[in-house]
């Protein structure tokens, strides 16, 4: 059974409480009084397809599905206008990230929101040799729509790549691999033992 | 009253003595004020000038002592003499401080200060010392009328500060609504959990206390007399009647819960399973903390749905338009009994707005929340019968869906009406000889005015919820717990403890025959010239507090001891045959004419400003205190309020010569901020027709303005002075000077 079904049947009915259990700072999400503040705060709050004072509302209203298929968590930025004006204290900014965790965590996040694929290319980048290589995050985000697209990026930004060469802020000589941490091996273990314990943390039988 | 002696004492501390000339008006006051004493000091509120004062007084029999200093709200402990009036001419707040002090204004400022003086003079000469009222109560019991939460407080507090106390109920038992509850929401922190009524507690305080007296089954049939000794029948359901004296009562015949039955469309009738929140507390208390069941089928509850604000905050017909303030709070303790005996009961309060208010209000929320109650902003349009249960039909407004959700209870959390009597507007009194009790009156008053409190607002009683709760319209009666606003048991209790104050400070002041409020200690009183009277009855029409009844020959009879001193009567007494002794047609009628008129070619108008004590007096000299300055044309006279101003002054003030006349009282009407109640109401009814007068004489409508004035209005009062003073000059002055 998938993790998913495993939570749908542990929780049937009660989505509230998966969220209060499974969540980070998901037991908040029961004292929000729906004054639509945080929705009134939020700087890309027309953007969102439900700005989190619904997103509480529908946890409540155990729409399950759609709140964790949504795209709205993943348009948070982290500004934190909501969490400093909440009346109620609720710690606004973190459940929207830990509802975006969970949902990733289930399989449900959307594929194609930019936010969640540009995390992805991050994480990716960064595990590899544990240094952000600059030059191939860069160039994977231009071609993260397309090949077409990726060209069209590239030459609308050559400018400033050429600048950077110049003033030695860039070079190409990155694209062979480029730097690392010490011990990248060491790093992936970790990181491989980190998740293992996280998996044990929160039930999941092994990914 | 021996011979009057006037003393005018001009100060000239605070820059009075630099800005003005205060030998010029001691001069004056000697000369045009008949002064028989006038002296000048450098500090007249200091202990030596004082001491000057009370020398006049003790060796030369001075008896109408003129302070010309600063105004009458300043200094008032300095200038406290026995046995003497004070007249206060307003030198500092009401000439100094708003005039400028330039070289070519000093004559205006001057003319300003010298009016001032004879002012005062004249309203010296024109008053007595009051002697406090003649009529005086010598009653300590207290009648509480009511044996719920709100009345027990009472009637314990009363107690437990010396006064005897009886209480009339008039069902079988001591509780009231509280009693029948099965736990309520905290009184104290942690505001977390229901808890016990503390209705039983009360009881037993109430039966072990001797100065306490109850009566079960009973009923008031007349109610007679006035503060300090009021006398009511107190009749039981089998027929016997005693009758008992009383210094105060306290009506705390609290609400009726609103009756569900007029909501089918929510259920209620239709279904069993559809209850409202005072049947929710029956099954509750028949659970006894086990699993509450439903009435249908006595099936163990699993799924609750709270609809709030069921029949209320609603202008249909037949529904309550008001927020009943509590309901909020009582449906997240019922659905804490649910939660509390097994969390996993669903419950779901659907509200439109919450609203929690008092002290225990957030953090019991809180603790809903906390305990997992689904608090959901939706509309319930119906409630239906379902498969399983009631079926409710809702909008949720925050996700703006239509939803059906079943449930296997559903309370209505209804709201209350107030146990107020009849409305004395529609329910006229008997007439005299003819009484006959009338079943659903609280009180049965035999007052001429009607036999209950008047209704205020959606029937409940008075009185002005912040400015001065408990005090009604009739003096000695005082009103607690929501039969005088919607409200929870924990405001009800405090409520209850401030009436009882209230009721304790008005049989106090009976005993010495002085006003109880809001003029506390005033010992004034109307005094009445028979033989001039017309038996007209405005004064026994007007007077907002009912003290004033009639006598068989239809003569105006006067309650003292229920009197606010206000003077509404002499305002509308238009033979001017009601009087105080230090504020009558006459002390304030020579104030306006003792003021030196020029003639019309000084081109110096006069503008007679006639302003509330209470709100516009205080901002004038707010005003003054902030350096704002106004015409110095004005000459300002405080009135008690502005029902105390009889026509006469205003045509006496036309014909004398005035170029306008500008009168400021408080806001009147629904949410009326006069002290009087009904007082500037009555005054712009008044000056609405002097219209008239002005149109006999031939003047212009723009010299009389009246306007309601707060005492917040520190900008706008000085500048409504300085708007007339515009229009005298467009205008032109008056013809009527000699």
């Amino acid at each position: 059974m998938s993790y998913n079904n495993e939570m749908i049947e542990k929780y049937r009915g009660n989505f509230l409480k998966e969220v209060t259990d499974n969540v980070e700072e998901g037991d908040w999400v029961k004292m929000c009084m729906q004054c639509g503040v945080c929705s009134g705060s939020c700087p890309l709050g027309p953007h969102w397809e439900h700005p989190p004072q619904e997103i509480f509302m529908m946890i409540r209203a155990n729409k399950r599905e759609e709140v964790l298929e949504s795209t709205s968590m993943w348009m948070c930025t982290s500004c934190y206008n909501c969490i400093a004006r909440c009346p109620r204290g609720l710690p606004i900014t973190h459940i929207m990230h830990g509802l975006a965790t969970y949902s990733r965590r289930l399989g449900l996040a959307p594929q194609q929101q930019p936010t969640a694929k540009f995390a992805q290319l991050f994480w990716n980048n960064l595990a590899k040799t544990g240094r952000v290589n600059e030059l191939k995050l860069g160039l994977s985000l231009y071609f993260m729509n397309g090949f077409a697209e990726g060209v069209k990026t590239a030459l609308k930004m050559k400018n400033i790549g050429l600048n950077m060469l110049k003033t030695k802020r860039m070079t190409p000589m990155e694209m062979l691999g480029g730097h690392g941490c010490k011990d990248a091996k060491g790093l992936q273990a970790i990181l491989k033992k980190a998740e293992e314990l996280e998996n044990v943390r929160i039930g999941k039988s092994g990914a | 009253m021996a011979d009057i002696k006037i003393g005018a004492y001009v100060c000239k501390g605070c820059g009075l003595g630099e800005r003005l000339d205060c030998d010029e008006l001691a001069t004056i006051a000697k000369r045009d004020g008949k002064a028989q004493v006038a002296q000048q000091h450098d500090f007249l509120c200091s202990a030596d000038g004082v001491k000057m004062i009370q020398n006049d007084i003790d060796n030369e029999g001075v008896n109408r002592v003129v302070i010309a200093a600063c105004s009458r709200r300043a200094k008032t402990e300095a200038f406290n003499f026995e046995g003497v009036t004070i007249s206060r001419a307003n030198l500092r707040e009401g000439v100094i401080w708003i005039r400028p002090d330039e070289d070519d204004l000093r004559e205006t400022t001057q003319e300003m200060a010298a009016d001032y003086v004879r002012m005062g003079c004249a309203e010296a000469k024109y008053s007595t010392p009051p002697a406090s009222a003649q009529e005086k109560g010598a009653n300590d019991t207290i009648l509480v009328v009511g044996g719920g939460i709100t009345g027990m407080t009472a009637a314990l507090e009363a107690a437990k500060a010396g006064y005897p106390v009886h209480v009339v109920e008039k069902s079988d038992s001591l509780g009231g609504s509280v009693g029948k509850m099965w736990k309520d929401v905290p009184r104290h922190s942690p505001y977390t959990d229901p808890v016990d009524t503390g209705v039983a507690a009360m009881v037993a305080a109430i039966e072990a206390d001797g100065k306490i007296t109850v009566h079960l089954n009973a009923t008031i049939t007349k109610t007679s007399g006035a503060p300090g000794r009021f006398s009511a029948d107190i009749s039981t359901e089998s027929g016997g009647t005693s009758t008992e004296n009383f210094g105060a009562i306290i009506q705390a015949s609290g609400a009726t819960p609103y009756d569900a039955g007029k909501l089918p469309e929510l259920g209620y009738g239709k279904s069993k399973d559809v209850v409202d929140r005072v049947e929710l507390e029956q099954l509750a208390i028949a659970a006894n903390g086990g699993p509450i069941k439903r009435p249908s089928d006595g099936k163990e509850v699993k799924k609750v749905t709270f609809v709030q604000c069921a029949g209320q905050r609603s202008s249909k017909e037949g529904h309550l338009n008001y927020c009943s303030g509590d309901c909020c709070l009582s449906s997240i303790k019922q659905a804490m009994y649910f939660k509390d005996q097994n969390p996993a009961i669903e419950t779901e309060i659907l509200f439109d707005d919450l609203r929690t208010p008092g002290a225990p209000g957030e953090d019991f929320y809180r603790s809903g929340q906390d305990k997992m109650i689904t608090f959901r902003k939706g509309k319930v349009s119906e409630v239906v019968a379902g498969s399983n249960g009631p079926l409710v039909k809702f909008k949720d407004l925050i996700l703006d869906e239509e939803l059906e959700e079943e449930a296997d209870l559903v309370v209505l959390a209804t709201g209350m009406v107030a146990n107020s009597g009849v409305d004395i507007d529609e329910v006229p009194q008997n007439e005299p000889g003819q009484w006959e009790v009338n079943v659903d009156s609280i009180l049965n008053l035999n007052y001429r005015q009607g036999k209950d409190l008047p209704h205020l607002k959606y029937g409940f009683n008075d009185s002005h919820f912040i400015c001065f709760p408990y005090e009604t319209r009739r003096t000695g009666i005082y009103t607690c717990g929501p039969v005088r606003r919607p409200m929870d048991t924990q405001q009800a209790i405090e409520d209850a403890t401030g009436a009882t104050l209230k009721a304790i400070q008005s049989l106090e002041s009976a005993k010495v025959g002085r006003a109880a409020h809001p003029r506390s200690g005033d010992l004034s009183y109307p005094i009445f010239r028979k033989e001039g009277c017309t038996q007209c009855k405005r004064c026994t029409v007007e007077c907002p507090f009912g003290a004033i009844d009639e006598d068989e020959k239809r003569f105006p009879v006067f309650n003292e001891s229920r009197c606010r001193r206000c003077g509404t009567c002499m305002g509308a007494c238009p033979v001017r045959v009601i009087s105080f002794e230090n504020y009558s047609v006459d002390s304030v009628g020579q104030q306006i004419k003792n003021c030196d008129m020029p003639d019309e070619f000084d081109e110096k108008p006069r503008i007679l400003v006639l302003a509330c004590e209470n709100d516009a007096y205080p901002a004038l000299d707010m005003a003054a205190q902030q350096g704002t300055s106004y015409s110095q044309w004005a000459r300002v006279i405080p009135v008690r309020c502005l029902g105390s101003i009889n026509t006469i002054w205003i045509t006496d003030a036309l014909n004398s010569g005035y170029d306008g006349i500008v009168l400021m009282g408080c806001q009147k009407g629904e949410n009326y901020q006069c002290h009087f109640v009904k007082g500037s109401e009555m005054a712009q009814m008044r000056m609405s027709k002097v219209d008239e007068t002005l149109k006999t004489l031939n003047l212009e409508e723009e010299r009389i303005s009246t306007y309601e004035v707060a005492i917040t209005d520190i900008d706008r009062a000085p500048q409504l002075i300085n708007d007339m003073a515009e229009a005298v000059e467009k205008i032109g002055l008056s013809p009527f000077k000699f």
